[in-house]
């Protein structure tokens, strides 16, 4: 059974304490957007064979919101993140290298906002 | 028969085995060949399951397209053809959904014939049970639809489903059997033989079936594709189809663009072999379950999906005890039943729940995938569309509203809110 920790209330939860809530950090695309950036918001995902960050919801627990990041071809449990970030906290990356040698993040990187401490709210 | 007059034994028949009773059975030859790929084929298709085989077929059969290679990462019919609840039917809500799994369902009619192949197709009617208010005006309205579409369908009386089917408990405290969507047309297949039959077709009209041979990357120059790169060489192709189902975005990926779908693993599990007790196939999906019995005796169930992205046809525990808990309140008896064997698949699933027969961002690669839980009844019209598509670069009427850009345009097939989850 899948078990994730909860990075706000601690708790090492088991998948049935969980609700999977899909690939997480994609770019919001509204109003004013291209119809091709709005369409691959709303449906195109990288639905990868390894390597996965994607949102998970304590729905069974404190109810929060947060982020995981996982092996879709083996199971694995890199680690959990808060919501609040834009991309994955530096400390997951780390995780994922530790165990996936040579793996290399897909994202650029920006100042200040890799953290997820950094954002205001 | 021509064939039965000949030394070899080319064609089953009856002759053919008589004959080859005669003979110690020495004279049967291998069902498919298993040739080394050439540098070039006019269409490579990446995935030898039932959909990439049927679609090679008829590519064959309808176009006279034959020089096809059919690329498989692991071995024939491997993969979800070999995973699933072999359930047929056809009695969707939308009309471009009953259309082509109505024409798959006509051809599974015939196809052992057409194949000279016995697929032991058992139209033994299927049941979807109401077990909710919501349900029984769901699959009300669903027999009303299926009238206009001409796929003969009628909704049952709880009385007439314990009169069908004596081992069903109707009065169940949690989920009371209200009523019952019945497709006496619908039933079950053997879904290896489907996939054998298709290969041995496919092998005769000089295909080249390449098992053991997994895609690593795609070639392509000005927007076309060139070749894919495999664990046996380069292969050029005039025209690529990738019908490879939990492996679409892995695929995609490899040429350059992305999908609307999501790979989830979906189980099944089979009990111990009892005597027959059960002529019909069950779908009951309020509570998750699929229930028919096998030739062999097994009662064979099927669950829900899980809800997270997963590879590694490996499902969660909870959804089998979801699955088995849920079913035993309707059918009481499989409480004593041991269980043999529980197995998963990995299911490509699209937001409205239908599948994908599509050209590509990429000039001459198309998709054939999103069947999500329910690929298997369609096996047969997914490849006469898909050959379509293949052949004439455009889709076909019956492929015409799976395109790629309904997502785009919002003309979405919603089968999920029609079926709640099941195919």
């Amino acid at each position: 059974m899948l078990i994730l920790t909860c990075p706000y209330c601690g708790i090492s939860a088991e998948e049935t304490e969980l609700a999977p809530g899909g690939e997480a950090h994609l770019k919001r695309f509204g109003p004013g957007s291209s119809d091709a950036d709005f369409e691959s918001y709303l449906f195109a995902r990288k639905n990868p064979k390894g390597v996965h960050f994607e949102r998970w919801r304590h729905a069974y627990g404190c109810g929060k919101w947060f982020l995981a990041a996982r092996d879709t071809a083996t199971l694995q449990v890199f680690g959990t993140y808060k919501a609040q970030t834009p991309h994955p906290t530096p400390e997951i990356v780390a995780a994922v290298q530790a165990a996936r040698p040579g793996w290399q993040p897909d994202w650029i990187e920006t100042n200040a906002d890799t953290s997820a401490e950094s954002p205001k709210a | 028969m021509s064939a039965s007059a000949s030394s070899s034994t080319g064609r089953y028949s009856v002759f053919a085995i008589a004959r080859e009773a005669m003979r110690l059975h020495s004279g049967w030859k291998r069902a498919w060949q298993s040739p080394e790929p050439k540098k070039k084929y006019q269409v490579v298709i990446v995935g030898a399951g039932g959909h990439g085989l049927a679609t090679a077929y008829y590519l064959g059969k309808n176009y006279g397209i034959t020089d096809v290679a059919i690329i498989e990462k692991g071995w024939l019919g491997g993969g979800n053809t070999g995973r699933n609840t072999t359930i047929i039917r056809s009695n969707y809500l939308q009309d471009p959904s009953a259309a082509i799994y109505d024409k798959a369902l006509k051809l599974y009619e015939n196809l052992s014939q057409d194949l000279n192949y016995n697929i032991m197709f058992s139209p033994r009617g299927l049941l979807m049970l109401a077990q909710t208010e919501h349900e029984v005006r769901g699959y009300k309205r669903t027999v009303y639809a299926n009238q206009l579409q001409g796929v003969s369908t009628e909704y049952i009386t709880p009385q007439r489903i314990k009169e069908m089917l004596p081992i069903i408990n109707i009065d169940g405290p949690r989920y009371p059997v209200l009523g019952a969507l019945y497709q006496e047309r619908g039933g079950t297949a053997r879904h290896d033989a489907v996939a054998w039959g298709y290969a041995r077709a496919c092998s005769a009209m000089g295909m080249h079936i390449i098992q053991n041979c997994e895609v690593t990357g795609i070639e392509t120059a000005n927007g076309q594709v060139r070749a894919v790169n495999t664990g046996k060489g380069r292969i050029e192709c005039d025209k690529l189809a990738l019908v490879v189902a939990g492996h679409s975005s892995v695929m995609a990926e490899m040429a350059g663009f992305r999908l609307p779908i999501e790979s989830l693993a979906l189980q099944a599990l089979v009990s111990e072999p009892i005597k027959p007790c059960c002529d019909l196939v069950i779908m009951a999906n309020t509570v998750h379950g699929y229930l028919s019995q096998s030739d062999k005796g097994e009662m064979v169930i099927g669950g829900g999906t899980d809800g997270f992205n997963n590879y590694t046809q490996r499902g969660s525990w909870q959804h089998v005890e979801e699955t088995v808990r849920a079913l035993i309140e309707t059918f009481p008896m499989l409480s004593r039943l041991k269980m043999l064997r529980q197995w998963g698949g990995i299911v490509d699933m699209t937001g409205d729940r239908s599948p994908i027969l599509s050209t590509t961002p990429v000039g001459n690669i198309f998709v054939n995938c999103g069947w999500g839980t329910g690929g298997f009844k369609a096996i047969p019209g997914s490849g006469w569309a898909m050959a379509e598509l293949v052949a004439k670069g455009q889709p076909g009427p019956l492929a015409a509203d799976f395109g790629l850009n309904r997502f785009i345009e919002g003309r979405f097939i919603d089968e999920s809110v029609a079926a709640g989850v099941a195919h």
